[in-house]
């Protein structure tokens, strides 16, 4: 296990390193330079510009740009954010939690309805019930997750008093402990529903093709011929056996879920790393946008490394192969 | 679709062509009246292509005319405008026409990309053999690790007004992996197979055994890889668009035409239809996607 981990981990650096490469060099082919908009300014003279082209060691090779910039990343030197005018280490921290609150209670909730959803469809499975969930699922994975959270936005907060984003009210009556929590429960109420409502389809078809499965099982069998009810036989018997492939599912689908996670942030003012990302483009905040590019793929690699290592301990049976 | 599957099996017995193309069809007929949601899921593909491509048949009006700045701005659905006319006056159904012939064409092209890319690399990284088998499978597995939307929001905030073109090729480009390791572990498969053995036995070379023999049984799982990977394009597309890095205004595409919350609440007509129509295109995707892929592996029945 622990050289498993450590494979992992240095595959895993390997990964993060190429995204910050991949991002370093896509900056620098692209036209015009990272300061383009204040360069451009007329009243800022020649003199000027070659001073903050050296304090920025934009005049340097492009080899001694990089080594600067790795070693500075190594150094948890992520630069200066120019549009919120503060190190970009302090507005990650506070954008982090926020999307790791919103992507946990969207898994945790999409999680849930999916296993649902699929012990529904196989209990009655090629029935109506059946066909009819796996039309609801089909359609959900159709739909774009920008469309489908500024749905949920205008239809729920039409129908409830529910706060059309945000993460907290500014005022609040309540400043207890209890309050709060209410409060931003409250915020993440839509948000999460939405990101849960993304996954849910992608849960509930592998988990129904995975309990469909096992049902020809001999230990199925079995417990149906000792006398079990059907839908115990399938809570108790069938479902433990077909949860690995969802851990492993979980792994691969951390990417969808960070993706929705970026429009929800974004349609729903939710201030976490999506909404960074996506503001850091409107305000052309490079060393912003590269940090939270790079800091997103380390999540997104963490999430693999974190599955793989929980289907490890799940099931003995898989070896040393990857 | 389906011909591909049966002209690779045919292929081999140097099948006359007429005999061919009959049974082609029959097999395909035979398909779709047993799998009604295939055949309904192809007629709304084919439904939604020809009236997007034929957009300038179709739409009532030009896409850019701008009807009247001041009195036509925000129109509810009407006769005039069946769905209604945006911000700037002009006609949501002829914009939806054109988005969706530009939307669809992007989707398309950068499926091809991808697809020839990867079927390429994964073809390679499964026959190779040694240091440089190894060398391109822990490539593939490190460029799958990195989540798509961000290296695309990366690449597409550098690089603003990109002509369409370039988009199309960048969305290729970070679209093979999943095709890649798809083909590659086919590929693994397929080596081992009897028939290759034999082949090597009559003396066949490695590439005339890799080009003749495994690729053309690689074939249909990349048929279905790409019908789900079309769709997974046009959320894509729609995404970045609507964020405003992608295909830019004014030209329509189905993700620019969808505006902010705070419209979409007042002018619902503006937003509803094109996210309709990216639904409604997306599942017709999907759902081929599947049934393809149970009709070309039976064994999953």
């Amino acid at each position: 296990m622990a050289a498993f981990l450590i494979r992992r981990l240095i595959q895993g650096a390997i990964v993060v390193a190429l995204v910050a490469t991949l991002v370093f060099l896509l900056i620098h082919a692209a036209p015009g330079e990272p300061f383009a908009d204040s360069l451009e300014n007329p009243s800022v003279s020649e003199s000027v510009r070659q001073t903050w082209r050296q304090a920025y060691g934009l005049d340097r090779p492009i080899g001694e740009q990089y080594a600067r910039y790795v070693a500075a990343v190594f150094q948890g030197n992520l630069g200066f954010s120019t549009s919120r005018h503060r190190p970009v280490a302090d507005v990650l921290a506070d954008a982090l939690p926020n999307t790791m609150l919103l992507m946990g209670t969207g898994l945790a909730l999409g999680l849930f309805a999916g296993i649902a959803v699929a012990v529904a469809q196989v209990r009655r499975r090629g029935r109506r019930v059946d066909r009819l969930l796996s039309g609801v699922s089909l359609t959900f994975l159709a739909v774009p997750d920008f469309w489908l959270a500024m749905l949920v936005l205008v239809v729920f907060t039409r129908l409830f008093p529910l706060p059309i984003g945000g993460a907290s009210d500014l005022f609040i009556d309540d400043f207890s402990t209890v309050g709060r929590i209410a409060d931003r429960a409250k915020h993440l109420l839509l948000p999460a529903l939405t990101l849960a409502l993304l996954y849910f389809p992608i849960i509930a078809r592998h988990q129904r093709a995975a309990l469909l499965e096992t049902l020809p099982a001999e230990y199925v069998v079995t417990a149906r011929a000792k006398g079990v009810r059907e839908s115990e036989v399938i809570r108790r018997h069938a479902l433990r056996n077909a949860v690995l492939p969802i851990v492993t599912l979980l792994g691969i689908a951390f990417p969808a879920l960070l993706t929705g996670a970026v429009f929800i942030e974004r349609v729903f003012s939710w201030p976490g790393m999506g909404l960074v990302i996506v503001e850091s483009i409107g305000s052309r905040d490079y060393p912003l946008l590269t940090s939270s590019v790079i800091l997103s793929s380390a999540f997104v690699v963490i999430g693999s490394i974190l599955a793989d290592v929980v289907r490890r301990s799940l099931d003995p049976r898989i070896g040393d192969e990857r | 679709m389906w011909f591909v599957a049966l002209s690779t099996r045919e292929s081999a017995m140097n099948a006359d062509t007429p005999y061919l193309f009959t049974s082609v069809a029959r097999t395909g007929t035979r398909w779709l009246a047993s799998d009604r949601s295939a055949a309904f899921a192809l007629a709304l593909i084919a439904i939604i292509a020809t009236v997007c491509l034929l957009a300038p048949l179709t739409a009532p009006y030009p896409p850019q005319v701008q009807h009247h700045i001041v009195n036509l701005k925000y129109a509810p659905p009407s006769l005039e405008f069946p769905m209604g006319t945006d911000a700037a006056s002009r006609d949501v159904l002829s914009r939806l026409l054109y988005g969706g012939r530009l939307s669809l064409s992007v989707a398309l092209l950068a499926t091809l990309v991808s697809v020839t890319l990867g079927t390429a690399y994964g073809a390679a990284a499964g026959y190779a053999r040694g240091i440089v088998g190894a060398l391109l499978d822990r490539f593939l597995d490190a460029l799958l690790a990195i989540p798509r939307l961000l290296l695309l929001m990366a690449i597409f905030a550098a690089w603003r007004d990109m002509p369409i073109w370039g988009f199309i090729v960048i969305l290729g480009l970070t679209g093979w992996y999943g095709v890649a390791r798809l083909v590659r572990g086919q590929v693994l498969a397929l080596k081992a197979r009897d028939f290759v053995a034999s082949a090597q036995a009559l003396g066949a070379s490695r590439s005339r055994i890799l080009v003749r023999h495994i690729l053309p049984n690689v074939v249909t799982p990349v048929i279905v890889a790409a019908t789900l990977g079309l769709g997974h394009v046009i959320v894509l597309e729609a995404g970045l668009s609507w964020l405003g890095i992608g295909v830019s205004t004014p030209t329509a595409s189905w993700g620019n035409m969808i505006e902010d919350s705070a419209n979409f609440a007042r002018y619902w007509w503006v937003s509803l239809f094109p996210g309709l129509a990216i639904v409604a295109t997306v599942m017709a995707f999907n759902v081929l996607g599947d049934a393809l892929l149970k009709a070309f592996s039976p064994r999953q029945q």
